[in-house]
Order: structure tokens, then sequence, then C-alpha cells
């Protein structure tokens, strides 16, 4: 018999049901709501007089819309407001946790729930945001979902699921220093494109992985979807156990020795068959940025801008034309001399606390270049960033002229008072750069958070090993 | 959920490829608690000159007139023919409810991102995966001839185009059904109800730290 990959097993294991076409209804273990995708789900569950099948497998949090300034005030804009609000009165009338606005705990759903142990080994979770993927760094199938799937989770606890392909990427050797796992994530999207991973889970693998911390491996994995795989996922190991051992919702003792058993076999086996197999030289890799307006529009820090006229393909090369015109860039220029107006160090991709401390380094006993309108570091939640101030961080940002912020998704996507102006180009630790993502007209370039660091203090684009 | 078995419309051509649901439906409008009213905001960064914001008259806006969707040609468009890797990116479904809200019920393109492609089966919408070239051939034939139609037949997975040439599609057998006959599908899985407790409980003999309470 032929061995089984992660996602074989994490599959099999969840499966109540299959038809003959291979549609199979999937139990999902365990369900994270915001405020921007849940509200029609709740109505419809009311609509139908439905309840959730198991409101305690389900933890809520309102993050996209709010404000990293001060909270005392409230939100200002009354639509967010309610959307806000919602979330709230759902919660309490359906019988769920919700982690609200003023709670110490509060923050982006997808740094709670690893920082909360409500992720765990072998689990299924899912969530209405297509970073779920986030979670599979911790050895789970977890993948984003719209808002009728929501819905449906809400009210059967599973999701009618067609099996994906099994996509190997295996990373192997030492990524040289300055190179992060943000890095790693980008130079992948580069190689096999946006749609590379589309109708696949992908595995992440190789000794180049293994030797990333949860930390890392949750920025990779977050942005499997952005190489078009709606699941990424990584093996369990001795680092992830660590990671997980003593949080809130992890279990405990005999329970915690069990699972930890459990678990030990959440990985491929060695005979096990990928339907694709993608590898790639860590010692290649070079700290990332990207130039364009999709993520595989990315090169070195220490390149040009591509030529258009390079491209074979005339409808890639419409849109690499597009994209230039749309972030006022030429072919040819060095990356180094691209010059940011503002500094987001923030997202589910970059706000945990060793993203902080990988900036921090870099701003410790230096100054905002005076080109920079502003830089603003927001942290992933409000336990990464009482742990940052316990470090001192917060000194050494605001020192350096940052701001500190509130937690929440903020520039990322800019549904709250954050965000760009037409035509401002930002250095941005988050994991879309699209057209009008970080504000109408807005130029976003992906980075790591030490290359934002970098190029808040430099006022340009510049390679973290000159620092 | 609308059922949808056939659809003759005008075809409106997107030449883009990558095209996410961020340029769908912009972030400022899923601040929104309902499911309709997107479609005067469907592609809004694109299709009007300022910058839009919920609440506004979209028809007092000023148009792109270079943007596809306002050329008079595709007034009344059903059909949305698009290239690779359509509706990428975020999982929000306010782009589906858009799409629909704006009378489109069908996307055609190359290939398109999952979580787009699930997100259709679940409000009627039919997205059709065919071959480059045969999407190519639709850009060109779209482009040359004002007014032209595609008709749609899901039952018989065929696309017809108006000299009466006949395209074939695949699709997935319980997605067709589903659109087929307008099913709620958790209303389907809730007929399973006694399958899912019977695996909860094997779950639980097995793994009970999965049932711990998040409370």
């Amino acid at each position: 018999m032929v061995g089984k990959t992660l996602y074989d097993k994490l599959w099999d294991a969840h499966v109540v049901r299959v038809d003959n076409d291979g549609t199979a209804l999937l139990y999902i273990d365990r369900h994270l709501v915001h405020e921007v995708t849940s509200p029609q789900a709740f109505e419809g569950l009311r609509l139908a007089s439905r309840k959730p099948w198991r409101p305690h497998a389900i933890l809520a949090v309102p993050d996209h819309n709010v404000p990293t300034v001060s909270r005392s005030e409230g939100i200002d804009d009354p639509i967010s407001r309610l959307q806000v609000e919602t979330l709230g009165s759902n919660c309490t009338e359906f019988g769920i946790t919700e982690f609200s606005m003023g709670d110490p705990r509060q923050g982006i759903v997808h740094v709670i729930g690893p920082e909360q142990g409500a992720t765990l080994p072998g689990m299924t979770v899912v969530c209405g945001d297509s970073h779920t993927s986030t979670h599979g760094a911790f050895g789970a199938l977890a993948f984003g979902i719209g808002t009728s799937e929501v819905e449906h989770v809400l009210a059967t606890q599973c999701l009618i699921q067609k099996k994906s392909g099994n996509l190997q990427i295996r990373v192997e050797g030492k990524a040289g220093p300055g190179v992060s796992a943000k890095d790693i994530a980008l130079a992948i999207i580069g190689h096999i494109g946006t749609a590379g991973g589309t109708g696949y889970a992908i595995e992440f693998a190789g000794s180049a992985i293994r030797s990333l911390s949860m930390e890392g491996r949750m920025t990779l994995c977050n942005m499997a979807i952005e190489a078009g795989a709606r699941a990424g996922m990584i093996a369990v190991d001795e680092v992830t156990l660590d990671y997980l051992a003593g949080r809130p919702y992890a279990p405990k003792g005999d329970e915690w020795l069990k699972a930890a058993s459990v678990w030990a076999d959440l990985k491929s086996d060695d005979d096990a068959r990928f339907d694709k197999v993608v590898s790639l030289d860590a010692t290649d890799i070079s700290p990332q940025v990207t130039w364009g307006t999709s993520p595989e529009m990315v090169v070195s820090v220490d390149s040009r801008i591509p030529d258009p006229e390079n491209e074979p393909d005339p409808v890639k090369r419409e849109g690499m034309k597009r994209a230039l015109v749309y972030m006022a860039l030429e072919p040819g220029t060095p990356i180094t001399e691209i010059r940011p107006d503002r500094v987001f160090i923030g997202s589910c991709t970059n706000a945990r606390i060793e993203d902080l401390r990988e900036a921090a380094q870099i701003a410790q006993g230096r100054k905002l270049n005076e080109s920079i309108k502003q830089a603003i570091v927001v942290p992933g939640s409000g336990l990464v960033k009482r742990q940052a101030e316990d470090e001192g961080l917060d000194k050494i940002f605001l020192d350096a002229g940052f701001e500190w912020r509130e937690p929440g998704c903020s520039m990322c996507l800019a549904m709250n008072a954050d965000r760009l102006e037409p035509g401002e180009r930002c250095a941005s630790t988050s994991n879309r750069n699209f057209e009008g993502r970080q504000g109408q007209g807005g130029r976003t370039h992906l980075v790591s958070p030490a290359t934002a660091a970098a190029a808040a203090v430099a006022g340009h684009f510049v390679d973290v090993n000159e620092f | 959920m609308e059922k949808f078995e056939t659809l003759s419309a005008i075809v409106v051509p997107l030449d883009r490829h990558n095209v996410d649901t961020d340029a769908i439906i912009p972030k400022q409008f899923l601040k929104s608690i309902h499911r309709s009213g997107f479609g005067p905001n469907l592609f809004d960064e694109w299709r009007y000159l300022d910058r839009g914001e919920p609440g506004m008259d979209n028809s007092s806006r000023p148009l792109n007139p270079d943007f596809v969707l306002n050329q008079p040609r595709y007034k009344g468009a059903g059909i949305l023919l698009a290239r690779e890797n359509f509706g990428c990116g975020s999982s929000r479904e306010h782009a589906v409810w858009a799409l629909l809200d704006a009378g489109f019920r069908v996307v055609i393109a190359p290939s398109f991102a999952d979580i787009f492609h699930n997100n259709c089966f679940k409000n009627g919408v039919l997205p059709i995966s065919i071959d480059t070239g045969i999407v190519d051939d639709l850009f060109r034939a779209v482009e040359e001839t004002p007014g032209y139609r595609l008709s749609v037949d899901l039952e018989r997975q065929i696309i017809e185009k108006p000299d009466g040439e006949l395209t074939r599609f695949d699709i997935d057998g319980f997605h067709r059904q589903c659109l087929l006959e307008g099913l709620d599908d958790i209303g389907m899985t809730l007929k399973h109800r006694e399958a899912i407790r019977r695996y909860e409980e094997r779950r639980r003999k097995d793994a009970p730290w999965l049932f711990n309470k998040i409370d």
C-alpha cells in the first residue's frame, strides 16, 4: 500500500461520508469567525430557524474594522461600528465566545487562534477568510470559505468538499542572513505563480522549513493562498509542540500526553505520493520585494524591475505593463531606488512577536528617514502587544519615529481608517499588492518586517544585510 | 437559491488575468451586513472616476468611459468573459453577490481561483472553465461583433455561439445538480445528521481534546 501524505491523513480523518463521485461531507473541528464575512451567515440561520450545531467549537473576534488608535472613543465610522456590533449581538444570541474589542486577547483572527491554542494539530479549521491557510502551520487542514459555507458550518459542523491534489513544495538548505519566512513565501510565489497552487493543498517540507519557528511557519502557510492553494500545511514536530504547550485551549496533563502521541503521526509517510513536487534551494533566496500588482510580480531586493517586452505571453505582458503604469515604475529601475511614502508593519502574515522583534532589531538606535510620511506598527493581538511592550520593543519603535498601534488588520486591507492616499507608495509586510488593496490608488510593495523597517530608516528599499 | 438551467445573454469581455476579488468588490463595501445591493459597486475602482464609499448615490458618479462595462455596446450583458485565475485573493462572497446583483449569471474563463469558484455555486452563478484557445477565440469574436451573445445550456453542458457552433464544457456533477435544482445544501447535509452524530461519537473517543469547549 502506498503511504499517505499529511493532507491525505487529515482529509481521511474528517470524512463523515462520501458519495460515489468523491463529493465528501467533511467534519470541521474549529470555526473562527470575524465581523465581515459572518453577518449574512447568521441572518441565514435566523431565516431558516436554525441553530449552530456546536457553538463551543467557535471562536469569534472583530479584527478587520477595528480602529488601531485609542479605542476609548469606539468606532467613528457608523457602518463599521454596526458591523462590529452585529458580530457581538450574533455571538450573544447564539451562545458563541467572542473576544470583543475591549478584550486584552482581541486581535487578528489568524494570530489569536494559534496564540490561544484554539488551533491544534490534526484539526480541520475554517474561517470566512482566505488567510485561514495560516493555521496549517500546526499540521492542521485549514482553509478559507465563503459566507454561504460559514452558514453551512454553523448549521451542520460540516462542509461539502471535493479533495484537492497533493502538492509538495520542498525548500532545502540554509537560508542566508536577512532571509525570513516572508522572503521564502514570496520567492515560492514568484517561482510557481499566483495560480501555481490552484486545485492543490500544499505541504511545505524540507530542511529550510523544518528550521523555521512557528511564527515563520505561519507566515509561510498564510501565503499559500497567494500561490492559489486554499490550504498550506507543515508536519508536526517538537517546534509545534513547544509552541502549543500550556496555551489556554490546548489539552492539559494526561490529555496533552495522549494528544502529543497522536500528533506525532501528522507527517507525510516516507513513501507518500504527491501529484506534483516543486523544489527550491534556500541558499538561492535573497530578501524579496514585489514591484507590481500581484504577489507573483516579485524580485530580489538587489535586482531591477523586469521589462514586459521580455515576457512572451501577450496577456501576461499586458498585465505587467498595466501594473507598471499603476505602480508608476519603469522597467530596469533598481529596486533600491524605489522610495516608499509609508511603512506598514502588521497583518496576519507578519504581526507576531518574532516579526516585531525582527523589525525592531533594524529600527533600534535609528530614526525614520525624513522622506517617510508615516510608519506604523500594528501588533497582531493584544497579547503580542503586551509581550512586545514587556520586551521594550514599543520604545524602540517610538524612539525611531514609528507609531505603536492597537491590534487589528489595519492597513493590510484598509477597512478601518488606516489607508494609503491615491498615488502613495507603501513598504508593507502584508500579503496582497492588488490595485487599491491598501486604499484606492495606493501602491503596495510586499516585503518582510526587517526589509520594511530598513526601508523606513533608509527612505528606499535596501538589503537588510547592509544594516 | 435561484435555479440555473439556460441563459442567452450579451457577453462582456474583461481582458485581464488574475482579476482579484478586491477589484471585483472593494473592501469599503464589505461593511454591509446584507447580501444584496452590491451591483452598482461591481469593479468600483475601474468603473468610476471618483472614490466610491458606501451610501453614495452611484447614479450620479462620474463613469470611466474606458472601462468595458460602461460601454453602451455591452449594456445588459449577462455573461462575463475573463482570463485565467479569475476571482483570486480574498474569500469574500460579496464578489459573487456583486456579479449576481449586476446581472451576471455566467463567467467564462480559462481558470478560476478555488474559493471564488465554490462561492459561485452557492449563489446560482455558473463559472465555466474552458481551454485558453477557445477563450481567445471568444475574445476576438466579442470584439468584432457588437451585440455578441452566447447561449449556455447547463443540462447539456453546452455553449452555443451565434452561428450555431456548439462548445461542450465540463462541470463537477454535484455542482451541476445544485445549480439545476437550486438546492439548499444545508438542508441536504442535515439529512445526514445521524451520520454526523456517529462521527462525533467516534472522534470523541479517539481525540477527546477536539471537543474541549471554547468558552
